[in-house]
């Protein structure tokens, strides 16, 4: 049984990029199909991002360490979905044409912070093998703690590019901080226990 | 007057053809390539001028009273009630009046008229418009010399409006132009669109309709114009004074703050079809430019 969690996991996680494939190719988007593809792709990464944070909590609450064995998959499908985000905007919507595009990381925040996010996430999708983890020992944990900041950074890009109505990404925003919150409790805790 | 009619437009079908063509050299990454090639984007320039679908103009909306969600007004409005109808036109004039739409629609003759619409978030339209020249109608009051602007306000009816029940925006929606914007004939009071009764999630039964500038500047579902003699205070300039400027005109040059203005996507060419160039004056500069001159439209946006 435990042996099919992994893939299990692995096959849920790709359920929404067939579900915007399929939508691609039987042109099923609606009149603004690339914005739709933006926005889908920008929304599964947050959710992924929430998941992947909610692993070490759950272990917690449940008392399974099964939890922590998805959480690279979740963690990898956060920098795939976030990939296909990226690709969508530089590639789809700018035809890869630099000069807006820069225009764009530079004046607009929400951009930047986006953008910024997006980088923060390449190193940890190189070293998520366990070869790396072993490799780099103490410091992979530190370096893997880079997955709060990248997760305030998301949150903050979907409320800044908000036009007026801030209730959508605000859920988003105080979700990751709680699952922050329950984190610093955590700490607290072992520091009381010594 | 820059107005295109049915037969200048690429017809439905050849259109469809010309897609399926494109369609057929491949799907995916290469028609993506083939796009960005310049030579090929050619094969894009006409659909500028293409008749946006009435599907998409009618089910498409940024209409914030019945909702935030462009498929929330279609959905919102069916059951509207927009008769009877009356609009107020007061203010800074010698004689106000009152007038229900059925007196209006015996006044005035409305005409066809094919405008493109550029929305501020960068997609944009071509849309069919019934309607005739706002100045018409403001040629039956005659303004004071205070008056040097003119405000729209829109119906407050939150039953009916369910966007309304939330403070959005500081209801009912306000909008506003300089005298001269208002008496320009491009200036339109829509009352149909595709030869059809303007729908409510379009902004029956009276809206307006001023190509150059971006679309929220069009008020919809009207109920009052007021000439005034200061300038008015929008609904968005409200809701945020950096990003909403009261001329709002169409400029590529002038960024949105969270947005680039330079291109836009037209609606309904799919998914593989690239951005193109927006227009100064929304491609109307001939027409309206005049009414700028001398004014740095970066200060004033």
């Amino acid at each position: 049984m435990k042996k099919y969690l992994k893939p299990g996991v692995f096959i849920l996680s790709s359920i929404p990029f067939l579900i915007i494939s399929y939508k691609i190719f039987l042109n099923k988007l609606g009149p603004e199909p690339v914005k739709e593809i933006t926005h889908f792709t920008g929304e599964w990464t947050l959710i992924f991002i929430c998941l992947t944070l909610s692993m070490s909590p759950l272990k917690r609450f449940t008392k399974l360490t099964v939890w922590i064995s998805f959480r690279r998959t979740l963690g990898l499908f956060v920098f795939f979905y976030a990939t296909l985000h990226l690709l969508t905007y530089v590639g789809l919507d700018y035809r890869f044409s630099w000069s807006p595009i820069l225009d764009d990381v530079v004046k607009k925040k929400y951009i930047f912070i986006g953008f910024a996010a997006w980088l923060l996430l390449l190193p940890l999708a190189i070293t998520s093998s366990q070869k790396m983890v072993l490799l780099l020992k103490n410091n992979w944990k530190k370096l893997h703690r880079l997955i709060y900041l990248i997760a305030i950074f998301g949150s903050l890009h979907y409320i800044w590019l908000s036009k007026t109505i801030f209730f959508r990404p605000l859920v988003y925003l105080i979700i990751i901080l709680v699952l922050l919150a329950l984190r610093i409790k955590i700490k607290n805790r072992n520091i009381n226990y010594g | 007057m820059k107005k295109f009619k049915y037969s200048e437009i690429t017809p439905e079908e050849i259109y469809k053809n010309r897609r399926s063509f494109i369609k057929s050299i491949g799907l995916g990454a290469s028609s993506l390539a083939i796009s960005t090639i310049p030579f090929s984007n050619k094969s894009f320039a006409n659909d500028r001028d293409k008749l946006t679908s009435y599907k998409d103009i009618t089910t498409y909306n940024n209409y914030y009273e019945f909702g935030t969600s462009k498929s929330d007004p279609y959905r919102n409005s069916q059951i509207f009630k927009t008769t009877p109808w009356e609009i107020s036109i007061e203010g800074e004039v010698e004689k106000p009046i009152k007038l229900s739409m059925e007196e209006i629609s015996e006044m005035f003759v409305s005409e066809e008229r094919i405008y493109r619409l550029r929305c501020v978030e960068g997609w944009s339209m071509v849309i069919p418009w019934m309607g005739f020249s706002l100045s018409e109608l403001l040629s039956k009051v005659n303004p004071t010399n205070k008056a040097k602007f003119v405000e729209f306000e829109s119906v407050y009816d939150p039953a009916q409006m369910k966007g309304q029940r939330y403070p959005v925006l500081n209801w009912p929606y306000n909008e506003g132009l300089r005298i001269d914007e208002a008496m320009h004939p491009l200036t339109t009071v829509v009352t149909g669109l595709y030869g059809k009764k303007l729908p409510n999630q379009n902004g029956a039964p009276f809206r307006i309709f001023i190509p150059w500038k971006y679309g929220f500047k069009s008020a919809k579902a009207i109920v009052k114009i007021k000439f005034v003699e200061n300038m008015p205070t929008s609904s968005w300039m409200w809701a945020s004074p950096r990003e909403y400027g009261f001329y709002s005109n169409v400029n590529p040059n002038v960024d949105h703050p969270r947005w680039s203005q330079a291109t836009e996507r037209i609606i309904g060419e799919g998914v593989w079809a690239p951005r193109v160039k927006t227009l100064m004056f929304n491609g109307y500069g001939d027409e309206v430019a005049s009414l700028y001159t001398g004014m740095d439209l970066k200060k004033y946006f």
